[in-house]
């Protein structure tokens, strides 16, 4: 199956050196223990902060045998953690980003990080070993070896070295998020990488150690052949987790469900996880921000015009009881219906107006305000004409002058709850200090930006839930559907395969164009 | 004068004999053709039938050879000496009909109130 993996990985802090190859993947794990398991294919994914960490039940320390620790360690084992209730992990939810910091989340992230160190270490003393333990042990009996050697010496030192920064390049990167289940790539290379590297010790011990081998340029090669296979491995890994994942073949339309905002985006080959955490990326930059209040306000609109109708039966009871009363209810719905349509129409022309009103007025407080704020030039600095502000100040200065203005605004179109006054005003600083236009400093209040520009809401917002029908892990096809729901919506999204084209060609020589002319010509005879 | 592809093209026909002046060296017969195989039939302001690619006569000069035979503007010329006119280029159709060693071209042409002549007789009375 061709699964890929992921990167949910926590905190590969560049330490800096010590880092190389294939490490590894069961970061998540203990992420996937974050509660909320309704059904065995609810999973979350999410970024949790320190104080709302899994219970992990994992040992920590463990050795760097992969494979019992990815049995061991698997996702939503559905039982097991129910008694971890909604309650608990709201409770969790609202604890402040005081870090304990040996919290469970804690420990659960720096478990991971631990066995990335330990193979990484690993993957380096290795061939150092290699070439250490002959000149120590039985230094005396070993042949010397000439210029080969040396060659063999520097190869080994710069191979080293590049699989070094290589092994930085990819792994040793800030994790984007925790996903719910195994990145099945990443275990499968870190496998690869520890199968390699036992095998090599087994030759060694065998072949090197126990008969005492006195060839030492023997040795060298040995331990050289190991750094290519291990730059090799590195390579496989560049291909498995990044490249393959490049040329898109899956078009994923994705649909906001309150308000129906909609996008399309391609992907490539990746799995249900990794492909709803590219979604939740491109979900932040791209869609504008979910107001609740523009949904309500306009619930409350239509509201007053499809309230439900009472039957109130006047001669006594009806011989037919509920089947005659629906049937009356539904006919005087109907009716109701045909002219609600008018009123709704009129109250949202009535809101269309007041809307533009407001915006005119705070355009002309704005220009206003702006005119009175002018950058010190240079011939003045000698001798200020004033006052002289730096932005902040300016900006408090001109602020009142139109705040009243854009409050209106604001409350009109309902976004005075993403807006604080602070906010306005640093907004406003930034402006001046840019020199630009009072079109743009309204820019940001008259058009809804992306999610991303409002800040991140709390640790609530960054909780999102996956909801599917396949396994997660499982590769994205032609007509897959998932959820991501969030504590206020849930985006939708929808699978399509991009369709394979047919390209064919056709020469036209460059002197194939010839043209004749039409016309009416007349002679006379 | 529509025609049908394919069959044979049929019309009431007017035969004209224009004897050519001589004024110099050229011979002119005193009018001016349009049309042709070649020429974008859509501009033919006499054609009924606006693909017909045939030869019309344009203009004639009043007190020429031409007008004096009785050739009108908006004649199609079917045939000069014989040699077919439906058919041909611009070129072609001016060729043959200033052939210098030609002294006399016998035309036949054909117009709308040709037909309508002839059906008017026809009908019974």
């Amino acid at each position: 199956m061709d699964t890929e993996s992921v990167h949910s990985g926590h905190s590969h802090h560049s330490r800096g050196s010590n880092r190389h190859s294939e490490r590894s993947r069961d970061r998540h794990k203990p992420r996937s223990r974050d509660g909320s398991n309704r059904s065995d294919r609810n999973v979350t994914t999410g970024t949790p902060s320190a104080g709302t960490g899994a219970l992990d039940q994992t040992p920590a320390g463990t050795d760097p045998q992969d494979d019992n620790w990815a049995e061991t360690t698997t996702a939503v084992t559905g039982t097991s953690d129910h008694s971890l209730s909604q309650e608990d992990l709201a409770g969790f939810a609202k604890v402040i980003e005081g870090p304990g910091p040996l919290g469970r989340g804690r420990l659960a992230r720096l478990l991971p990080l631990g066995l990335t160190l330990l193979l990484g270490l690993l993957v380096l003393l290795t061939p150092l070993a290699f070439l250490a333990l002959p000149q120590l042990l039985w230094a005396d009996r070993l042949q010397a070896c000439g210029t080969a050697c040396e060659g063999l010496f520097l190869s080994l030192a710069f191979k080293l070295l590049v699989l070094l920064l290589a092994g930085w390049a990819l792994f040793v990167r800030r994790p984007r998020a925790a996903l719910p289940r195994l990145a099945v790539f990443r275990a499968l290379l870190a496998l690869l990488t520890l199968l390699l590297l036992l095998s090599y010790w087994l030759f060694f011990g065998v072949r090197i150690l126990d008969s005492q081998d006195v060839n030492y340029q023997g040795i060298v090669q040995f331990a050289v052949s190991l750094v290519d296979t291990l730059l090799f491995t590195h390579y496989l890994a560049v291909v498995l987790l990044e490249v393959r994942q490049l040329q898109s073949c899956f078009s994923l339309c994705v649909i906001r469900s309150t308000d129906g905002e909609t996008r399309h985006y391609n992907l490539g080959q990746l799995s249900i996880q990794r492909a709803a955490l590219v979604v939740l990326e491109r979900y932040y930059s791209d869609f504008s921000v979910h107001n609740s209040a523009l949904l309500t306000a306009a619930k409350s609109r239509t509201a007053k015009y499809l309230a439900d109708l009472k039957v109130y039966s006047v001669d006594g009871p009806s011989s037919d009881g509920a089947a005659s009363q629906s049937r009356a209810k539904m006919a005087a719905a109907a009716r109701h219906r045909d002219t609600s349509h008018n009123e709704l129409y009129y109250e949202e022309a009535d809101h269309e107006r007041r809307v533009r009103k407001r915006r005119a007025r705070l355009v002309v407080a704005v220009e206003e305000a702006f005119t009175h704020v002018r950058r010190l030039q240079e011939e003045e600095k000698k001798k200020p004409p004033g006052d002289v502000l730096d932005p902040r100040e300016a900006a408090q200065a001109v602020f009142p002058s139109m705040a009243r203005a854009l409050q209106k605004y604001l409350r009109t179109t309902r976004q005075q709850h993403c807006h604080s006054m602070e906010s306005i005003q640093q907004h406003l600083a930034f402006c001046i200090t840019h020199s630009m236009t009072p079109k743009a400093f309204l820019e940001s209040y008259l058009n809804p930006g992306p999610t991303l520009q409002y800040g991140c809401g709390g640790p609530q917002a960054l909780q999102w839930t996956l909801v599917c029908e396949a396994s997660v892990t499982s590769p994205l096809r032609d007509g897959t559907e998932f959820q991501l729901r969030n504590a206020d919506f849930s985006l939708v999204v929808s699978t399509k395969a991009l369709p394979s084209l047919k390209l064919t060609e056709e020469y036209v020589h460059p002197k194939s164009h010839k043209f004749v002319l039409l016309l009416q010509s007349e002679t006379s005879i | 004068m529509s025609y049908i592809p394919g069959q044979p093209v049929t019309a009431v026909v007017q035969r004209i004999e224009i004897q050519k002046l001589r004024d110099g060296d050229n011979l002119i017969l005193g009018f001016s053709i349009g049309g042709g195989i070649d020429q974008d039939p859509g501009q033919n302001p006499f054609s009924e039938d606006k693909t017909d690619k045939g030869i019309y006569v344009t203009r004639v000069s009043k007190g020429g050879p031409a007008d004096v035979a009785g050739l009108m503007t908006g004649d199609k010329i079917m045939q000069v000496n014989g040699w077919d006119m439906t058919m041909v280029t611009h070129d072609q159709a001016r060729k043959r009909l200033t052939k210098k060693n030609e002294d006399v071209v016998r035309l036949l042409v054909t117009r709308k109130s040709l037909e309508d002549v002839v059906r008017q007789s026809m009908m019974p009375h």
